[in-house]
């Protein structure tokens, strides 16, 4: 076990993506630019450095209850580009919280990027629930990129919840979110975005249910402030008897512009798939109600926009 | 008190401009439970928005305990201690019934203080102080969080835009009982009620009766609601009323 060693930036960074106040019990990995910062690994959970790519695998034994595993990335010199590679292998029937989360603080002029490559494979009746967290600060001219890439194989009657969240700070975004889900398997994704400034946020699903009983809700609410832009597009398969369910709902500020593709393909006579999408303004009404309970119109506002990305 | 000077409002319906409020001047005494009623169209709802800030009158003054709030915005109002109902209460999408009561009482308030007012219109706060402010909640139990909300900011002058409306009549029932509580602990405060119901006209110490943008009738209960009773309901015999005062 490794001690982990932060400067104050990285552990404010630590605390914005992964809530974290303290190095975290169960398995975690923190890396800090570009290099391993701290690591923990339990009798279930193993950690290990990939030797072909930058990146790490996780294995988290068969049956394993009630562990976490925590790896956040903190990037806090200006500059960095890296691509980084982390596979998860989930044991049958283990019901694990996976934490991951990227904080980048750029007060310099180079961009500082970071792609993380995310495979989770899950074993037959296991239960992940994934919390991820992107977040960026700083007052450089530089860029802080981040494109993240998830890829999810669920096997049997497995279970995923996925909570992505994008709120504050971070320039340009691509996210692409695949997920392949077996007989049985269910997969829920909670995505929330804000994008301000100039921000370019991109967000790609492509979720195909291939097996018997298998089903998805993804669910995106996001709000595009100021000049940014978003496109969200989510796509659901049905290739078997399977429900699927996307909705996008937008709040649209400024000159924010969104484009919401969602769309769904089905390949079977038993797919029952729903996708709704809605982008509007805040409503005057919700406006003028909570002014009338003595907030300012930006207060008004920013409750509104707080709730509906909680 | 509330003082009313000559207030006048229109608004422009197909290109035409039509007088909806024509000078209206009335005071609100404190310790006062006021009910305006009158025909739908006679400008009671505007009259009542004018009053929170919500529509800006052509002309006249607006004077709360002596300070002119004629200029004041709707927020500036409220921290003036002027509180609102609205006739259709707002969904909120991610804002939970404990966020808008915490809002509404403007300071921290325990869990426990904000479930007090939930009991008071008649929901069981366990079961509604975690749940959002959206369309999965029904017509009648949001127009009682309405009222929880203008119970929790507790204001000097507290405005009801037909809180009987899209209520069902157990509901209805719950409503009396909140409002004649209101009536017995007005002390200090003033309430003006929007409202067609008889039943809650009968719970006023006054009544105005507004038809076609002007005062047709004003006076305590006892003087005003036998004229105005008597028929089908308070409806039928207001529109009897402006009838009257047209010919």
């Amino acid at each position: 076990m490794s001690k982990v060693q932060l400067d104050e930036i990285q552990k404010r960074l630590i605390r914005e993506v992964a809530d974290l106040h303290d190095i975290p019990e169960g398995a975690y990995n923190f890396r800090a630019n570009s290099s391993l910062a701290g690591r923990n690994t339990t009798a279930n959970i193993d950690i290990k450095t990939k030797e072909d790519k930058p990146g790490i695998d996780i294995i988290i034994k068969e049956g394993t209850k009630n562990e976490s595993v925590h790896i956040p990335v903190v990037l806090s010199q200006s500059g960095i580009k890296e691509t980084v590679y982390n596979d998860f292998y989930v044991g049958d029937n283990a019901d694990v919280l996976i934490v991951a989360g990227c904080g980048i603080d750029n007060c310099g002029t180079g961009d500082s990027e970071h792609d993380g490559i995310h495979r989770f494979f899950i074993g037959k009746g296991a239960k992940v629930k994934y919390v991820e967290k992107h977040y960026g600060s700083g007052d450089g001219t530089g860029k802080r990129i981040l494109n993240p890439v998830t890829e999810v194989y669920m096997d049997e009657d497995s279970a995923m919840e996925m909570e992505m969240v994008q709120i504050k700070g971070v320039d340009s975004t691509e996210r692409t979110t695949k997920a392949e889900l077996k007989a049985g398997a269910k997969l829920v994704v909670h995505e929330r975005l804000m994008t301000h400034g100039e921000q370019k946020a991109l967000s790609i699903y492509d979720v195909a249910l291939n097996g018997k009983g298998s089903s998805a809700d993804v669910v995106s609410r996001s709000v595009a402030r100021d000049n940014s832009y978003q496109k969200l597009d989510m796509c659901i398969l049905g290739n078997d008897e399977c429900s699927g369910h996307t909705e996008c709902d937008s709040i649209i500020m400024d000159n924010g512009r969104i484009l919401a593709v969602p769309s769904l393909e089905a390949n079977s006579v038993d797919a029952m798939l729903v996708h709704e999408a809605a982008i509007g303004k805040i409503a005057g009404d919700q406006l003028t109600k909570l002014m009338t309970l003595g907030l300012t119109e930006q207060e008004a506002e920013e409750q509104i926009i707080n709730g509906f990305l909680k | 008190m509330l003082e009313l000077k000559n207030i006048s409002f229109a608004a422009e319906n197909d290109g035409k401009e039509k007088q909806i409020i024509k000078d209206i001047s009335l005071t609100i005494e404190n310790d006062k439970f006021t009910v305006i009623t009158g025909p739908n169209g006679g400008g009671k709802s505007t009259l009542a928005k004018i009053i929170a800030g919500i529509e800006k009158p052509i002309s006249g003054r607006l004077i709360l305990d002596g300070q002119d709030i004629t200029e004041l915005s709707i927020t500036d109002r409220a921290k003036a201690g002027i509180g609102f109902a609205f006739q259709q209460p707002v969904r909120f999408k991610g804002l939970t019934v404990l966020d808008l009561l915490k809002i509404a009482y403007g300071k921290p308030i325990k869990v426990a203080d904000a479930c007090t007012f939930l009991s008071e219109v008649g929901l069981c706060a366990k079961d509604y102080i975690n749940r959002e402010v959206n369309s999965s909640l029904s017509g009648g139990e949001l127009k009682r969080i309405e009222i929880a909300t203008i119970l929790a900011r507790d204001p000097k002058l507290a405005v009801f835009d037909e809180p009987e409306a899209g209520i069902d009549l157990w509901s209805f029932q719950n409503l009396i009982r909140i409002f004649e509580n209101m009536r017995n602990s007005v002390s200090g405060r003033s309430i003006i009620v929007i409202s067609h119901q008889e039943r809650i006209l009968n719970i006023a110490d006054e009544i105005i009766v507004l038809a076609d943008g002007a005062i047709l009738k004003r006076g305590a209960k006892d003087e005003i609601l036998p004229e105005i009773t008597g028929t089908d309901s308070a409806v039928g015999s207001c529109e009897m009323l402006d009838k009257e005062a047209r010919k």
